[in-house]
């Protein structure tokens, strides 16, 4: 196995092209060390992507936010301007394990290890983040979420991986937020999870929404339904019901040592109500 | 095998190392550094044992590639005290008995070190999250946060200490420059 | 003994002060040195097979590729390990564990070793091995591997005293109490009956095992290892390998945690073995997953409590019955539930069954007050039922029949002065009662009660040519001991703390010590140094008397000073035992004291919980706002650290009633076998613990000191289930009482309406 530090984008996808799909692609290593030391991968190269420039920052310009795919959740979290465009957003990643996995851990990484239960995910997809995708053919972007195809696997083809994920510009009365289950405080994979993203309109009416949730499904689950239950409203609680009806109605979750189907599909439709609350407050509701 | 070498700093030290690829740095320090003061508690990132910075950034030793390291400055509990001066931290720990197997303290030391860093005056409940990452089977927390607080105290105590006065210039006649 | 060990209600000069701890420094700067610290030169890694089958027969291992491996060094199976037990069967079962003889008996069974230079070769042999297995059907649940058909764990297994044809998982049926309960329950105005279950944990400790092995063609061993007791592996691991036990020297690295894991052999034999095979040093470090699968976690239960009690709050009968599985070897664990279950209570009529069970598991070890913690779940929860049912308040009851000085025991014994009744009115009277609570938020309390142990303990104290002190004791120091046992020694000696050094010597330097658990560290190794002392005061006097020509009897011991007694010897100077040390090689030689014994009279522990917890209605999340423990512990030595067993006693306590239990899928594998699944409480998740230390002192100990370390693990469960029980109305009745368990029951109370 080799281990590479490419200092251009160009350079490692060069790398990833020629390793034929034995390549893994490293950033903060919380979960690709796990599976590497699990032996549940084999690689025969490691292309380490903290030293590539583009990959790094977080860039606001007109159009939103750019955010480099070596980029730190605790660096996300201590940019000012994110938090207070998209907060549900950073605190979905900061959510992400202890201390000292956020000063490793990307949003990237924890978008391609493509984990149901991934807490970065559903704040993203209800965003409507999008991720740059570069390889061997060159760029395209794409909804992020569309880069995961499964529980583990992605849509990305051999030697491309994400330069970075882009955010759009907020306008008017915005506000998101994300809530997830864990058992204890802190350190838990989440159990269930919501992203909601909230636009409103004159006198505190939803004008436009997203809900997105977490480990209810082998991906993330978009639940039109329970945007269109929102919209229009402010968010009575006959409108807050149904919100939670339509979650509980698209989840398609297992039984697994984290929780059962009854406990996730109950909880993701409290946890929709109260992220969809958190949202309306943020935007001014 | 195909070895790497890495030539980094660890407590301020320049240090070199020849590693393989797949090898972490908690690997790199306890075998062949000879620092065994991060221990492995589980491997996966999940207990805080191998807790270590990394350019100044708080990080579990067992998921960093010992390769990462090439240029960067590693800090690890062996580095925390002044000589034969011990961190505030330090001292705390022992005045109020915040060990009891001691296997989780280097860890909990460079933890509220990273935290004491950044955020001087924690609240109990800013300590606890940022603790969240490192387990003590032992002692139940209680006395380790208080501790905590303790250093915090004692670290503000001396920050409003006046600074010792500068070693004064010799050169003479000429009034420094004044940069903007 | 020549010392008298009774209560001597002595005042005290140091002890009970709170000294900085003598292996705080090295603790607090990375030096100390625990288990995979240590490395010898030419050292081999040592990796273990596992089973990946819950029970299954071995029919062939291959392991002629893996030998094959540049820098393989030793490969071994259960063929290099043969029987020399001499017919004990716990020390075959010890054996068997250790690694599988012809069958596997649970996920993660060890299979086969090896020593290779390096762990990525050593990976690569473990890879190449070929196992063979027959898969056999597994049970993992304690009830049905009672039924009858259940696949039967060990063929040589028969109940105790009953059928002998009969092959069982029901190793043993023990039964304790007194009176007749079904007079009892026949006075009753009010029966309770409920049914409980706790799920398997683990101790949880930090440190994963470890130890450096190194045997030689001579027959002399060396052994670094992480232990609580390694005189008792030093004679388990020389009997297994057919080594004199005065040939292998075990050195007790710094311990990180044990809580009774570490007082079994899991590997170190393996260890030892592949050192002798390989002709070099190996060291073999267990990695979390193998700690989880493949060491000695506690039962988990199933259990039936049935309490009948007057309206006036007198209880008239109790019973329970309680099944523990011990995993794939017999144990005594369900029998030390039975002795546990009713002790902190005076009853007329009293009966605890109990059952133990194998089951395909790992082989469960001790954990904090063993047993005791499921059977007082069970038996408190049902506590404060009755109490409901009478309309009285549930400490009131508690104090209406809790056990006192004289009563007989549920398990046998008579009581001497005991603190229950004290806990209690500490419980009624502490201010943590009269903290206002909100919605959704409750409070619930529970009693638990700990037997304490002495056993073999040997301590030497010398006293060194300048006047300090050196004492070796054979304890390991599991949290803090070293500190108080040098209190102790400087209190006997009335010298400065400072001045005494306290070591945990290895298995050459003393004669056996049992090991560090039962609660009896500083109890045990206290009593012995307390009898060393005196005796190497004995000859500080001798030395004082000779130097003076007095007779010894004229000479008095007092504050670290020698005084000569009585008016004719106004002129002598006294003598400090610096001065005397400083003589020491003209007057006789160096200066010691010994003691080898069995140390008695260790006093029982009480403990009561007072616990105030915030249930989420909706998740059934639960959070602990306010937690207090007021234990007995005869006399704290050092209140620091009995303040430390208290808080980690308890927080071991609230995770094991909230979050941890072992997770096994239908095929019998352990599914949660690291930190991310089993879920141990982090800082977050807990407030500060308030600690009570009661003393009320043990008459069979010179200081009143009673055993403190285990107890406060007992009352959390039930202090928790009765805490929900009153926040939102739902009895739990299944530990851990997880967010997923504490919903449902929510939804099926609000269905019933």
């Amino acid at each position: 196995m080799r281990y590479e530090a490419p200092t251009s984008t160009k350079d490692a996808v060069g790398l990833l092209s020629k390793a034929k799909g034995k390549g893994q692609v490293l950033a903060g290593g919380s979960d690709l060390l796990v599976r590497l030391k699990g032996g549940f991968i084999e690689p025969d190269l490691i292309v380490d992507i903290k030293r590539i420039p583009a990959m790094q920052g977080v860039t606001k310009t007109a159009s939103g936010f750019k955010i480099g795919a070596a980029v730190s959740c605790a660096q996300l979290g201590e940019n000012a301007a994110l938090k207070k465009a998209w907060p549900g957003v950073v605190e979905a990643a900061n959510l992400i394990g202890s201390d000292q996995i956020q000063s490793r851990c990307t949003v990237v990484g924890n978008l391609c290890n493509a984990s149901p239960a991934a807490d970065s995910v559903p704040a993203m997809v209800a965003a409507k983040a999008k991720a740059v995708v570069v390889g061997p053919k060159g760029k395209r972007t794409i909804p992020v979420e569309n880069v995961v195809a499964g529980p583990g696997k992605t849509a990305l083809k051999a030697g491309e991986l994400i330069e970075s994920i882009t955010l759009p510009a907020r306008k008017g009365k915005t506000g998101d937020a994300y809530l997830r289950f864990i058992p204890r405080t802190e350190m838990d994979i989440a159990v269930c999870s919501a992203g909601v993203n909230l636009t409103l309109g004159r006198g505190g009416v939803v004008t436009d929404a997203r809900v997105a949730l977490g480990a209810v499904a082998p991906t993330v689950v978009l639940v039109p339904a329970a945007a269109k239950a929102i919209i229009g409203t402010k968010l009575d609680d006959v409108a807050l019901a149904a919100l939670a009806a339509a979650c509980e109605a698209a989840c398609n979750p297992i039984d697994d040592k984290r929780g059962t189907v009854e406990f996730r599909t109950e909880v993701a439709g409290v946890l929709a109500k109260r992220a969809a609350k958190i949202a309306y407050q943020r935007a001014g509701g | 095998m195909s070895g790497v070498h890495v030539s980094t700093t660890i407590n301020g030290d320049p240090v070199e190392f020849v590693c393989q690829p797949g090898e972490v740095l908690l690997d790199v320090l306890r075998n062949r550094v000879g620092l065994t003061g991060a221990k492995e508690g589980c491997g996966t990132g999940d207990c805080g044992t191998c807790s270590v910075t990394v350019d100044g950034r708080l990080v579990c030793s067992c998921l960093v590639l010992g390769a990462e390291v090439e240029g960067r400055t590693v800090t690890t509990v062996e580095g925390m005290a002044d000589g034969a001066d011990l961190h505030p931290l330090q001292k705390k720990f022992i005045e109020h008995a915040a060990l009891q197997c001691g296997i989780c303290t280097p860890g909990f030391l460079v933890a509220a070190k990273a935290l004491l860093d950044r955020n001087p005056d924690p609240s109990e409940e800013q300590i606890r999250y940022a603790l969240a990452g490192n387990l003590c089977r032992c002692t139940g927390y209680d006395k380790i946060v208080r501790a905590v607080q303790a250093a915090a105290k004692d670290l503000a105590v001396d920050a409003t200490k006046p600074a010792k006065p500068a070693p004064k210039k010799t050169t003479a006649g000429k009034s420094a420059k004044k940069t903007a | 003994m020549t010392h008298n060990p009774s209560f001597t209600n002595q005042t005290f000069k140091v002890i009970g002060t709170r000294v900085p701890r003598p292996d705080g420094l090295d603790k607090v700067t990375g030096r100390a040195r625990y288990g995979a610290d240590a490395s010898a030169p030419g050292q081999l890694v040592g990796m273990i097979l596992r089973s990946p089958h819950a029970h299954a027969e071995i029919k062939n291992i291959d392991t002629s590729k893996a030998d094959k491996i540049p820098g393989v060094k030793a490969i071994i199976t259960s063929a290099d390990l043969p029987d020399k037990v001499n017919g004990r069967r716990d020390m075959l079962d010890t054996l068997e564990n250790c690694m599988a003889r012809g069958r596997v008996l649970y996920d993660g069974h060890a299979i086969a070793a090896v020593a290779a230079i390096d762990a990525d070769t050593a990976k690569k042999a473990l890879k190449a091995i070929k196992v063979d297995y027959k898969i056999l059907p597994h049970v993992t649940d304690v009830d049905e591997a009672m039924k009858d058909g259940a696949p039967i764990v060990q063929q040589w297994v028969r109940t105790a005293g009953g059928d002998a044809n009969k092959a069982t998982n029901v190793s043993q049926v023990s039964q304790f109490g007194h009176g007749n309960i079904e007079e009892g329950f026949a006075e009753a105005d009010v029966i309770i009956e409920r049914s409980y279950k706790t799920e398997q944990t683990h101790q949880g400790y930090i440190e994963p095992h470890a130890c450096l092995a190194s045997v030689g063609p001579d027959g002399n061993g060396e052994l670094w290892v992480t232990t609580q007791g390694h005189y008792t592996f030093r004679t388990q691991c020389a009997q297994l390998l057919g080594m004199d036990i005065a040939k292998l020297k075990v050195t007790s690295s710094e311990i990180g945690g044990g809580f009774g894991g570490k007082t079994h052999v899991w590997m170190e034999p393996v260890a030892l073995a592949l050192s002798r095979k390989a002709n070099r040093p190996v060291k073999l470090v267990m990695t979390r997953e193998e700690v989880f699968r493949a060491t000695g976690p506690t039962c988990s239960t199933s259990m039936d409590v049935k309490i009948g009690a007057k309206k006036d709050g007198r209880i008239t009968a109790a019973l329970a019955v309680l099944r523990y599985q011990d995993g794939a070897f017999p144990g005594i664990w369900g029998m030390l539930g039975g002795m546990t279950a009713w002790a902190c209570y005076d009853l007329p009529n009293v009966k605890a069954i109990a059952y133990d069970v194998l089951v395909n598991r790992p082989k469960v070890a001790a954990y904090r007050a063993p047993s005791a913690p499921m059977a007082a779940f069970a038996v408190e929860s049902t506590m404060d039922l009755v109490a409901q049912a009478i309309n009285m308040d549930p400490v009131d009851f508690r104090l209406l029949n809790a056990a006192k000085e004289g009563t007989r025991a549920s398990y046998g014994p008579t009581y001497g002065p005991i603190g229950i009744r004290a806990t209690l009115e500490a419980v009624k009277n502490h201010p943590q009662m009269k903290a206002k609570l909100g919605p959704n938020q409750g409070r619930g309390m529970a009693c638990g009660f700990w037997f304490n142990f002495g056993g073999q303990t040997c301590s030497t104290v010398n006293i060194c040519t300048d006047g300090t002190v050196n004492v070796s004791v054979g304890t390991v120091d599991v949290g803090g001991s070293r500190a108080s046992l040098s209190l102790i020694a400087a209190e006997e000696l009335g010298v400065p703390y400072e001045t005494v050094k306290c070591t945990v010597s290895d298995t050459t330097a003393l004669g056996h010590n049992d090991t560090t658990e039962g609660s009896r560290g500083t109890f045990s190794s206290g009593m012995a140094i307390i009898f060393a002392a005196r005796n190497a005061v004995a000859e500080l006097r001798a030395r004082a008397a000779k130097t003076w020509d007095i007779p010894v009897e004229e000479v008095e011991w007092k504050d670290g000073v020698a005084y000569p007694m009585g008016d004719q010897h106004h002129n002598l100077k006294p003598l400090s035992l610096k001065d005397i040390a400083a003589k020491s090689p003209r007057t006789g030689g160096p200066i010691a004291g010994h003691n080898e014994t069995v140390a008695d009279g260790a006093g029982v522990s009480f403990a009561s919980h007072i616990c105030d917890v915030e249930v989420d209605p909706e998740t059934g999340a639960t959070r602990i706002l306010r937690y207090a423990v007021v234990q007995d512990a005869g006399k704290a030595i050092h209140p620091d650290y009995v303040e430390g067993q208290f808080q980690g006693a308890a927080a071991q306590g609230i995770g094991w009633a909230l979050n941890e239990e072992y997770v096994y899928g239908k095929d019998g594998r352990l599914q949660n076998a690291g930190f991310l699944d089993y879920r141990i409480p982090v800082c977050s998740d807990l407030p500060f613990i308030d600690t009570t230390i009661l003393e009320i002192p043990n008459p069979g100990h010179p200081y009143g000191i009673r055993g403190v370390g285990e107890t406060s693990i007992v009352p959390p469960l039930a202090a928790i289930g009765n805490a929900v029980s009153n926040a939102v109305g739902v009895r739990m009745n299944h530990v851990p009482m997880s967010p997923p368990r504490i919903l449902k029951a929510i939804k099926a109370q609000r269905a019933a309406g």
